[in-house]
């Protein structure tokens, strides 16, 4: 269970540096890097925190992951969460901020 | 390293739920002091909420009492509990869900205006920023500064009085000491003592966040507090893989648990949360599993709802669903139980408290999942907790601070840090390694998830040896950097509240909460344990030490 930082968009901002809850995000060379991805938690901090969507998530094959990937766009409002498949496909959900769980 | 100092009236450490609302309790009503609060990440994100929440687990819903609440956690607990602490905490649950609310919390109402309720304990919320929404309201207080990125990794304690803490600063490559008139532990419980579900690459897709390494136990243990009932382990009930939450699904739905058989076979086992975990063991071990959360046939907006949820709080979850099409809808959500945890916020670990929130060691005071005695407290618990923690510590500080002599002090931390400072070590072993060695002694020999959470008084002493050799080996480990020394600090920290937890789990010779601990030498409840077992370290040793469950106000700290 991890992320993955997509090097060509990272803008060297720092954010996702500042929001890590376990520190594992550092700036190497200006660009946003990861310790070790086996000290990820997933609580994808760091994907909604992203300004350039350069980070995703990702199931780790142990958890029965086949390549997807899940973006956030976040805003005031919403997030907009983005799954790019293998095959090129993408979907997304969006969850607006004012709405709670149904469940 | 460089040294700096730091001075305030109070001092917080840990910026999760509890320490918080402490801080913003202490903001609103004591301008006049000066806090300081340190976390080891950022509290936009930090501690157990980092994903979200996905919803209010305690709150007092119309026509229910907080003695009710108070009734349903000893149950729970199997009568393990401190009444008067989950009064006082249950008495403040809906005036700080009011003020979440008016924070920006956004919570689901009926028609006529009132909370909707998932269950008469609990409301559904959109929780996916609560952290933000906390965090910005503390950084909003002019009395209050945050410290990130600052590990604590231990009290300053002068005279037996806690009168601060030092760390190190991560980003600064710094030791800081902070000074204090009072100093509020809010720091959380432990995770990452036992080999978790997935001990590979997904070796932190855990319940409980895996930056809780027990420090805040270790610390008061190393000081001398008297901690209580460790061994009331929290063992989460969750979606296999993912280990996303599973009460959004059984309450939240209500779909019942099924086995392989599809035969629902909760009414066998009884419906304490321990029970519900300790069904899906005994259904397993029968050659009944994987059992599943019964969710095949709901609807296409079920469905799609609780996709959304769990993005809120969850995100692997629909992930999960969508890429390996094993949907909700058209297929049951297959569950596990997850390795055993520490805390004081579900179960009721952690330090042996007065009703005002104080610890035994004067100036300390703990509050939300690193305070024992109270369960159930959940999100809102940690709230109440915070709150008053806060007020009883500004009632401490209103007095003068004891002179310290900061230069022995300092020379003998930088000597601490020097300890484990260096590039070239001549071990060949890892703070990994030997935490992977820890895991692994504890998964096999006290009840971990490959013992079925069962153990006896044989594999304890088995498990205990390993703990020794293991403290004695990290004693060797070394860093060139901060953050490779907090891995040490955090290695020795577990260490230490394994070594507890032994000695609480050997001490309560029976199996009160089959499930979360199964003493396999004592199988049945005992009425000679209806008492807490609670603990202080003395000379490097664990003392046990019995006490009553009616503990009245005064009694509960002498």
């Amino acid at each position: 269970m991890s992320i993955a930082i997509e090097k060509h968009k990272c803008v060297g901002c720092g954010r996702c540096t500042e929001v890590c809850p376990g520190n594992l995000l550092q700036m190497r060379n200006r660009k946003a890097a990861i310790r070790d991805v086996r000290d990820c938690w997933g609580c994808t901090a760091c994907v909604k925190e992203c300004p350039r969507k350069a980070i995703y998530y990702y199931l780790a094959a142990d958890l029965g992951g086949r390549g997807g990937r899940l973006y956030a766009e976040n805003n005031e409002k919403e997030i907009k969460w983005q799954m790019q498949w293998p095959d090129g496909s993408k979907e997304e959900i969006v969850t607006a901020k004012q709405e709670a769980n149904q469940y | 390293m460089n040294v700096r100092e730091e001075q305030a009236d109070i001092l917080l450490i840990g910026g999760g739920a509890a320490g918080c609302y402490a801080a913003l309790t202490l903001g609103e009503k004591h301008p006049e002091l000066n806090v300081l609060l340190v976390d080891k990440a950022n509290i936009k994100r930090s501690g157990c909420l980092a994903a979200g929440v996905n919803a209010l687990n305690a709150y007092i819903t119309p026509g229910h009492t907080p003695q009710d609440y108070v009734d349903y956690a000893k149950e729970d607990a199997a009568g393990i509990v401190r009444e008067d602490l989950l009064l006082s905490m249950s008495e403040g649950l809906n005036d700080v869900t009011a003020k979440l609310e008016k924070l920006g919390l956004v919570i689901q109402k009926n028609p006529d205006g009132s909370y909707a309720a998932r269950g008469w304990r609990n409301i559904k919320i959109n929780g996916e920023n609560i952290k933000p929404i906390l965090a910005k309201a503390v950084l909003d207080q002019s009395n209050v500064n945050v410290r990130n990125h600052v590990n604590i990794v231990d009290y300053l304690v002068v005279d037996g009085k806690v009168c601060g803490a030092w760390g190190l600063d991560l980003k600064q490559e710094e030791i800081v000491l902070f000074i204090a008139k009072a100093v509020i532990c809010a720091t959380g419980g432990a995770a990452g003592l036992y080999q978790p579900n997935h001990p590979g690459t997904s070796r932190h897709k855990m319940w409980y966040s895996p930056f809780n390494t027990g420090a805040g136990y270790a610390m008061g243990l190393r000081a001398g507090a008297e901690m209580t009932t460790f061994e009331m382990r929290f063992i989460a009930l969750r979606c296999k893989g993912t280990i996303a939450p599973t009460g959004t699904i059984a309450q939240g739905v209500g779909v019942p648990q099924v086995n392989s058989r599809g035969e629902k076979y909760q009414g066998k086992y009884g419906n304490t949360t321990a029970q519900r975990l300790w069904a899906v063991v005994r259904e397993n071990l029968s050659g009944n599993g994987p059992c599943y959360l019964a969710t095949r046939g709901i609807s296409p907006e079920q469905a799609a709802a609780l996709e959304r949820a769990y993005l809120n709080m969850a995100p692997a979850q629909t992930l999960f669903w969508r890429e390996s099409g094993l949907s909700p809808q058209e297929f049951d959500v297959e569950i596990e139980g997850s390795e055993p945890y520490v805390v004081g916020g579900h179960t009721a670990s952690g330090y042996w408290i007065g009703a005002d929130r104080s610890t035994t060691l004067a100036g300390l005071f703990a509050a939300g999942d690193v305070a024992g005695g109270c369960p159930q407290k959940y999100v809102t618990g940690a709230f109440v907790e915070g709150e008053i923690a806060a007020e009883s510590a500004a009632k401490f500080a209103a007095e003068a601070a004891p002179k310290m002599d900061l230069t022995v002090i300092k020379d003998t931390i930088s000597k601490q840090v020097q300890h484990f400072s260096g590039a070239d070590t001549e071990t060949p072993y890892t703070a990994e390694r030997l935490e992977e060695a820890m895991q692994q002694a504890m998964d096999e020999y006290a009840g971990g998830i490959k013992s079925h959470y069962g153990y006896s008084e044989s594999s304890l002493k088995i498990a205990r040896r390993h703990i020794e050799r293991l403290q004695g080996l990290s004693d060797n480990l070394r860093a060139a950097d901060a953050y490779g020394m907090l891995k040490i600090f955090e290695l020795r920290e577990r260490l230490l509240v394994c070594q507890a937890l032994l000695a609480h789990l050997a001490a309560r010779k029976e199996t009160r909460w089959p499930g979360f601990a199964e003493h396999l030498d004592y199988p049945e409840m005992r009425d000679e344990f209806k008492v807490f077992i609670n603990s202080r370290l003395e000379q490097g040793e664990i003392k046990i030490i019995r006490r009553p469950l009616a503990a009245a106000l005064e009694e509960a700290v002498s």
